[in-house]
């Protein structure tokens, strides 16, 4: 997960195996391409989505932590209260 | 999030990665860090802040709400196979309780280390009664547990 350039603008995520909105960073097209929906007992949607992590602007991708346990947090936003 | 980064040393343990995901762009992650998050867990966050600008992350967690244009709370466990094992979702004003999760992660830790040949009861905790699922157990439940006791 190299440091990416940040530019102007606006990075997105993409889930992996769906085409990128307009993003010129390459994405790997998989075989599957039919849309999952998360639920218990089946695989987690992988995803790439760009990220900030420790000083840096970078990328995270769900697959590169097969092997570990995953606590994957979605909240409403930044500065919100709770 | 604050409480994950407050409580990370405890997942660590567990050898848990954590992703946090919200609609906000990478800049203002590192803003939040630097200006609030930090302050409130005593260090920088330890773990990538993702940014969903759209949603598509989300939308396919179902955890996208379209009207808002917001994640709402949603927190997933995923075992090391990238299986999701448990999921919560909450709207926006009331936070999580994090003692619970790293709860579950316990229990389907030790669920997976036995293979499934030990299974945790309500309110399990570590080092609690665990279960031995089998044909002597069928009806017999009972006999080795009661949500009354602490076992």
């Amino acid at each position: 997960m190299a440091e990416k350039n940040a530019g102007c603008a606006r990075p997105t995520g993409a889930v992996v195996g769906e085409s990128a909105p307009e993003s010129s960073e390459e994405t790997t097209p998989k075989k599957e391409v039919k849309m999952q929906i998360a639920q218990v007992g089946t695989k987690a949607p992988d995803f790439e989505a760009p990220a900030y992590y420790q000083g840096e602007f970078t990328t995270v991708k769900l697959s590169d932590f097969l092997g570990k346990w995953v606590l994957l947090c979605f909240y409403p936003g930044d500065f919100t209260f709770v | 999030m604050s409480a994950v980064a407050a409580n990370y040393e405890t997942l660590q343990e567990l050898d848990v990665k954590v992703i946090s995901v919200s609609v906000d762009s990478q800049f203002v992650h590192k803003v939040w860090n630097d200006q609030e998050l930090s302050k409130m867990a005593k260090k920088d966050i330890p773990f990538h802040m993702a940014s969903d600008g759209p949603g598509n992350v989300g939308k396919i967690y179902g955890v996208y709400d379209e009207i808002a244009g917001v994640e709402l709370r949603g927190r997933f466990i995923i075992d090391p196979d990238g299986v999701i094992q448990a999921m919560e979702v909450m709207t926006p004003p009331v936070g999580r309780q994090l003692s619970e999760t790293i709860r579950q992660i316990q229990a389907f830790q030790h669920v997976r280390a036995t293979k499934g040949a030990e299974v945790c009861p309500a309110g399990w905790m570590p080092g609690k009664k665990i279960l031995k699922p089998g044909p002597a157990l069928v009806g017999n439940v009972w006999k080795e547990w009661s949500p009354l006791e602490d076992h």
